[in-house]
C-alpha cells in the first residue's frame, strides 16, 4: 500500500510541475533579449578600458561595431507582444492531468514488479535457513570458502552438493581443494573423477580415469572407482574388460549393497550379465525395447532355462554360480538356497569343481 | 520499494520530458509565456525524478539487493563499498542512467540559470534537450532498463568485471559522461537557433562557457582513462588507437574547434553558421562514440553487453537527431545573418585555421576507426587500422596546428600583424633551436623526428610564456608594474596560456616515452635481479594474499639506483574466482615525472615468473599536460567578465599604440 501511496505522490508532484507554470497569470520574468547583450558588452568595454587592458583607439572601434549590432538588433525587437493562449494552455493542462499518469501507469505496469518488495542482503541472511533454497546455501559456504579456503571440512560438505547441482567444474575445484586440506583418499578420489566425468557430459576421460586408478590404487575394492573403471573399459569398447571388472564387483559385492543393481544393469549392457550368458544383439536391442514386465519375464524365461540346462549337466561351475547369483538378485533366496544343494550335490564327486564352487558362493556371501 | 520508485521515477522523468518536447515548442510558436515556462519547471522537475531514480539505484546497489537484475549481474556482496557504488555505472544500463542523469542536470541548469535568455530560446532550447532525453528514456525502459527484478533473488551476484574493480572507474565514466552530455547544450541551442531562424547573440555568450565546460571533463575524462588503461591493463601502453577511444578523441577534437571558434562567435560576432554546424557536428560524434560503444558493434572492455536491439534502438536515435539537425541546418544554414568579417592574418583567422586542422584530424580519426567497420558490413572483410594509419595522417596535421598554436593568441583581432606575432616569438623559436640542438647531441642520432618534436613542443611552450610575457610587459617595463598587470590581467587570458602550455607539455610526455621507453621482459625467479635504465631491481620473493573478494599473488622487488635501496615495487596478480578472471597490477614508482613500472605474468613451471618491467621517461607529463589544460578551462572558466573582442581600429593605429 505504501508503495502505491508513494506513486501517486511521485505523480502529483510530477503533475503541478506542469501546471505550476500555466496556472501564473502572466510571469513578471520577459527574459533576456538581444539589446540587453550588447549594453553589457558597451559597459564592459568602458571597465576594460579604466583597467587599462585595451588601448582607447580600440575600444572606440569596439564601441561602433558594438553600437551598429545594438541598432540592428533594436530594430528586429519590435516583435509581437506575448500574448494568452487559453485553449493551448488547456489542452496543456489535460496533457499533465490524464496524459502524464496514464502513460506512467501504462508503462511502469507493463515493466514493473509493484508486487516485489526489497531483498537487501543484510535482511535476508537474517532469514530462517530451512526456507532458503539449496543455492542459497551453497552461496553462504562459498562464501565462507572464499575468505577461509583453508576449511577442509567445508569443501567436503560443498563438493557433494555442487556435483548433484550439475556445478560440475566448481565441484572438480571444491573436490580437488577436499583433497588438498583433509587428505588423499579412494573416496574423495573417486568422487573427484566422477565430478570430472560430469564435466566431460558422462564421458570418462583420460583425466577422471586417472583419478580413479588413484583410488583404486588406494582400496581395490572401492566400488565407485572400479564401476567407473568399467564404463571407461566399455567406452574404449573394451566390453569384455567391462564385463569382467563388473562381474568382479558383484561377486565380492555384499548382497545389500545399493549400488548392485546399477553395476547388475551395466553388466547387462555390455553383454555380461549374469543373468543373460549369451544374449545376442537381437535379444538386446529387443530387450531394450520391452517394458520392465516384459523384460523381466523375458529374464525369468533365461534364467528358467539355463535351471533345466543345469539340470542335465552338472558340471557347469560357472553356470551354477551365475543361477544363484540370478536368483538372489531377484530376490529369491529359497530358490538361491535350493539351486546351491543342488550344485554341491551335481559336482560332489569332483574335488576341484566341489572347491571351485565353494570359492564363488563364499564371494555371494549366501552362507554368511 | 526502492527499486519500485526508482522504475516509477523514471517513467515519470519520460512523461515529463515528453511534456517538455512539444508544451514549450508550441508556446514559441503562438507566443504564450505561461506554456514556454512549462519547460523550465518541467526541466527541473525531471532533474528531480532522474536524480532519484539514480540515487534508488545506487541504493540497491549498496545494499546489494540482488532481487534487482542489474545488481545481481554486477555485484557482489562482498566488493568494497566504493565499487558498489562504482559499479553502478560499470554496466550497461547503470551507464546509461547515469547518462541521462547528467543530461537533466545540464537541462536543469539551463532552466535554473537562463534568466538572461530570451524567452523563446530558452524554450526551444530545453524543448530539443527534452527530444533527446525522451529518446534516451524510452531507450532504457525498452531495451535496457536497470529496475528489472527478479522473483526469486540469488543469494549472491555474479560481481564487477575485475578490471573494472578500480578507482579510475569512479572517476573516469562521470568525467568523460559530463564531457559528452555537456555537449548537448550547445546542440540544443544550435538546434534552437535554427528552428528560430536567427542567431540570438545571447547565444554566442552561453555558448562558450558551456562548452568550456564540458571540454574540460572530457579532456580530464579522456586523460583519467588514458591513465587507468596505462596501469590497469599491464601493458604500459597509454593510448591504443582502440576505436572506443578514438569515439571519445573524436568529439575531443570537435569540441576543441568549436570552444575556438565559440571565442570567435563571442567576442566577435563572427562565425556564427560554422559554429552551429561544429556544435552539430561535437554532439553527433558524442552520440556516436555512445552507438559505437554501446551498441556492442566494438568488443572491448567498455562493451558491457550486446544485444542487437540495443543496438538498432542507438542507431535509430542517431539517425534522428544527427539526421535531422543535419537537414535541419541544410535547410535553414543560408537564411541565418552572418556575422562580422575579418581580415585572414588576424587572431580570427588563426582560429579558423585552428578549426581547419582539427576538423580535418577528427575526420581522419572518424576514417580511421569507421572505415574497417563500414568494410566488414559491406565485404565482410575483416580490417584493423592502426597506429601506423594514425600515425602517418593525425601526426603530419598536427605539426602545422603545433606551429600555428603560438602565433595565435598574439595576433590582434580583426587585422593582425604575423610580422610582429613572429618577431615577439623569436624567443621562443630560439628555446625551442636549442633544445633541439641539446637532445641531438645528448642521444647522438637514434630517432632523429624526437628532437625535432620536442623542439616543436618547447615551442608551443615557449610561445604561451612569450604571450603571457607580452602581456605583463615582462622585461619591457618595470618589475612593480608587470605584477601589477598580472593581477588586472583577465584569468582567461591566463587560462590560454596554461591550455597551450599544457599541450606542448603533453607533447614532450608522448615524445620521449615512445622514444626512449627501455623494457626488460622475462622469467625471473626470487632472488634474480633484473637491469632497467641504471635501476636494478631485484626480486625477493614471491607471496599469496587474501583480498575482499580476490585472492593475490604478490611479488616484492627491491628496487635500487648505484648500489643504494629506493624502495620496494609489490605488483601482484589477482584471481576473482566468481567470475573466474584475473587482473594484473601493475607497480609504479614515480621518479620526478619518470615511472618505473612492472607487471606480472604467468608462472612458469620451474617457480619463475615471467615479468614485464618497463622505464618510461617524462610517461606522467602526458597526463599532466591534459590536467594543465583543464585547469587553463577552469582559469577561463572562472573568468565572469563579459567577453569583448576589441578590433585593431583599420588606421592610425600605430600612432596610439603607445598608449598600451
Amino acid at each position: 500500500m505504501t508503495l502505491w501511496f508513494v506513486f501517486a505522490l511521485m505523480t502529483v508532484a510530477a503533475i503541478f510541475a506542469v501546471l505550476w507554470p500555466l496556472g501564473r497569470a502572466t510571469p513578471a520574468t520577459s527574459g533576456g533579449s538581444e539589446a540587453n547583450v550588447y549594453k553589457d558588452q558597451l559597459a564592459e568595454i568602458e571597465r576594460d578600458l579604466a583597467s587599462g587592458l585595451i588601448g582607447a583607439s580600440e575600444a572606440e572601434a569596439a564601441r561602433v561595431e558594438i553600437g551598429r549590432r545594438l541598432l540592428a538588433a533594436v530594430d528586429g525587437e519590435a516583435a509581437a507582444a506575448p500574448k494568452a493562449n487559453l485553449p493551448l494552455r488547456r489542452s496543456a493542462a489535460v496533457a499533465a492531468l490524464v496524459g502524464l499518469p496514464v502513460m506512467a501507469a501504462a508503462f511502469y505496469l507493463a515493466l514493473g514488479s509493484p508486487q516485489l518488495g526489497d531483498f537487501p542482503l543484510a535482511a535476508r541472511s537474517r532469514m530462517a535457513d530451512v526456507n532458503q533454497p539449496l543455492a542459497n546455501l551453497v552461496a553462504q559456504v562459498e562464501a565462507h570458502l572464499e575468505k577461509n579456503p583453508t576449511d577442509g571440512r567445508g569443501w567436503n560438505v560443498l563438493a557433494p552438493v555442487l556435483s548433484r547441482l550439475g556445478r560440475y567444474d566448481d565441484a572438480v575445484r571444491a573436490y580437488r581443494n577436499s583433497i588438498t586440506y583433509n587428505g588423499d583418499s579412494s573416496e574423495r578420489r573417486a568422487d573427484l573423477g566422477e565430478a570430472l566425468t560430469g564435466v566431460a557430459g558422462g564421458v570418462v576421460t583420460a583425466e577422471a580415469k586417472a583419478e580413479f586408478e588413484r583410488a583404486v590404487a588406494q582400496n581395490a575394492d572401492d566400488p565407485k572407482a572400479n564401476y567407473f573403471l568399467g564404463l571407461a573399459a566399455e567406452q574404449d569398447g573394451r566390453k569384455d574388460d567391462a564385463a569382467s571388472i563388473w562381474r568382479a564387483m558383484l561377486a565380492k559385492a555384499p548382497a545389500d549393497a545399493p549400488w548392485r543393481s546399477l553395476v547388475q544393469a551395466s553388466l547387462t549392457r555390455v553383454g555380461g550379465g549374469v543373468v543373460a550368458p549369451a544374449l545376442s544383439n537381437e535379444t538386446m536391442a529387443a530387450a531394450k525395447d520391452m517394458s520392465a514386465d516384459d523384460r523381466s519375464a523375458m529374464i525369468r524365461g533365461m534364467v528358467d532355462r539355463l535351471a533345466t540346462r543345469l539340470k542335465q549337466d552338472g558340471n557347469d561351475v560357472e553356470g551354477w554360480l551365475r543361477l544363484v547369483r540370478a536368483y538372489m538378485v531377484m530376490g529369491e533366496r529359497d530358490k538361491a538356497v535350493a539351486a546351491l544343494t543342488d550344485a554341491r550335490q551335481a559336482v560332489a564327486n569332483d574335488a576341484e569343481r566341489l572347491r571351485q564352487l565353494n570359492e564363488g558362493l563364499k564371494n555371494l556371501g549366501l552362507d554368511g | 520499494m526502492i527499486a519500485e520508485a526508482g522504475h516509477y521515477a523514471l517513467v515519470l522523468a519520460l512523461g515529463l520530458a515528453l511534456i517538455q518536447s512539444i508544451v514549450p515548442m508550441l508556446g514559441a510558436r503562438w507566443g504564450d509565456v505561461a506554456l514556454m515556462n512549462v519547460a523550465r519547471s518541467t526541466a527541473l522537475a525531471q532533474l528531480l525524478f532522474v536524480g532519484a531514480s539514480f540515487i534508488a539505484l545506487v541504493m540497491l546497489h549498496v545494499t546489494s539487493d540482488f532481487s534487482v537484475v542489474n545488481v545481481f549481474e554486477n555485484s557482489h556482496s562482498m566488493k568494497p563499498l566504493i565499487y558498489k557504488i562504482t559499479g553502478v555505472w560499470g554496466n550497461h544500463e547503470g551507464s546509461m542512467l547515469l547518462w541521462v542523469s547528467i543530461l537533466a542536470l545540464f537541462g536543469g541548469l539551463v532552466a535554473a540559470f537562463g534568466n538572461n535568455l530570451p524567452l523563446t530560446l530558452r524554450a526551444h532550447v530545453l524543448a530539443v534537450q527534452a527530444w533527446i532525453a525522451s529518446a534516451f528514456y524510452l531507450f532504457i525502459l525498452l531495451t535496457s532498463n536497470p529496475f528489472l527484478r527478479i522473483a526469486n533473488p540469488p543469494i549472491e551476484g555474479r560481481d564487477l568485471n575485475p578490471v573494472l574493480q578500480d578507482i579510475g572507474l569512479a572517476v573516469h565514466p562521470p568525467m568523460l559522461y559530463l564531457g559528452y552530455v555537456g555537449f548537448s547544450i550547445s546542440f540544443s541551442f544550435a538546434v534552437a537557433a535554427l528552428i528560430e531562424g536567427r542567431i540570438d547573440a545571447a547565444w554566442a555568450r552561453w555558448v562558450r562557457p558551456w562548452t568550456l565546460l564540458a571540454w574540460i571533463f572530457l579532456t580530464l575524462g579522456i586523460a583519467m582513462g588514458s591513465y587507468w588503461a596505462y596501469y590497469e591493463l599491464g601493458w604500459g601502453g597509454w593510448w591504443f588507437w582502440d576505436p572506443v577511444e578514438n569515439a571519445s578523441l573524436m568529439p575531443w577534437l570537435a569540441g576543441t574547434a568549436l570552444l575556438h571558434s565559440a571565442v570567435v562567435m563571442e567576442k566577435r560576432n563572427a562565425l556564427k553558421v560554422w559554429t552551429i554546424l561544429l556544435s552539430i557536428l561535437t554532439f553527433s560524434l558524442s552520440l556516436l562514440g555512445t552507438f559505437v560503444v554501446r551498441s556492442g558493434v566494438l568488443t572491448s572492455v567498455h562493451a558491457f553487453a550486446t544485444d542487437p536491439a540495443r543496438g538498432v534502438f542507438i542507431l535509430l536515435i542517431l539517425c534522428l537527431f544527427i539526421g535531422g539537425s543535419l537537414s535541419l541546418y541544410a535547410a535553414r544554414a543560408a537564411s541565418l545573418k552572418q556575422g562580422g568579417l575579418f581580415a585572414p592574418i588576424s587572431r580570427e583567422g588563426a582560429l579558423v585555421l585552428n578549426n581547419l586542422f582539427l576538423t580535418t584530424a577528427c575526420a581522419t580519426v572518424f576514417i580511421g576507426t569507421l572505415y574497417p567497420l563500414a568494410l566488414e558490413v559491406l565485404t565482410g572483410d575483416k580490417i584493423s587500422v592502426g597506429a601506423p594509419f594514425f600515425n602517418l595522417t593525425f601526426g603530419p596535421l598536427f605539426v602545422p596546428l603545433m606551429i600555428a598554436v603560438p602565433f595565435g593568441p598574439l595576433l590582434a583581432w580583426k587585422r593582425g600583424d604575423l610580422l610582429g606575432a613572429a618577431q615577439r616569438l623569436t624567443a621562443a623559436g630560439i628555446a625551442a633551436l636549442i633544445a633541439i640542438a641539446v637532445l641531438w647531441a645528448w642521444t647522438r642520432g637514434g630517432a632523429s623526428f624526437a628532437p625535432l618534436a620536442i623542439g616543436l613542443a618547447v615551442f608551443v611552450v615557449a610561445g604561451a610564456l612569450t604571450d603571457l610575457a607580452e602581456r605583463l610587459g615582462l622585461f619591457r617595463l618595470p618589475f612593480g608594474t608587470s605584477v601589477q598587470r598580472a593581477r588586472g590581467l583577465p584569468r582567461a587570458a591566463w587560462g590560454t596560456a596554461f591550455a597551450h602550455a599544457g599541450v606542448g607539455i603533453a607533447l614532450i610526455g608522448i615524445v620521449c616515452e615512445t622514444t626512449w621507453n627501455s623494457e626488460y621482459i622475462g622469467t625471473m625467479k626470487p632472488g634474480d635481479s633484473a637491469k632497467v635504465a641504471g635501476y636494478e631491481l631485484k626480486l625477493d620473493d614471491i607471496g599469496q594474499r587474501q583480498g575482499p573478494n580476490f585472492r593475490e599473488m604478490v611479488a616484492r622487488f627491491t628496487v635500487g639506483l648505484d648500489g643504494k635501496t629506493l624502495s620496494v615495487m609489490t605488483p601482484s596478480k589477482r584471481n576473482f574466482t566468481t567470475r573466474g578472471a584475473s587482473t594484473t597490477e601493475a607497480a609504479l614508482l614515480t621518479r620526478g615525472v619518470s615511472q618505473l613500472y612492472i607487471s606480472l605474468g604467468d608462472i612458469a613451471a620451474d617457480g619463475g615468473i615471467a615479468v614485464r618491467i618497463y622505464h618510461k621517461p617524462m610517461v606522467l607529463l602526458i597526463w599532466f599536460g591534459p590536467v594543465l589544460m583543464a585547469f587553463g578551462g577552469f582559469l577561463s572558466l572562472s573568468d565572469r567578465r563579459l567577453r569583448v573582442g576589441a578590433p585593431k581600429p583599420a588606421k592610425a593605429a600605430r600612432a596610439l599604440q603607445a598608449a598600451e
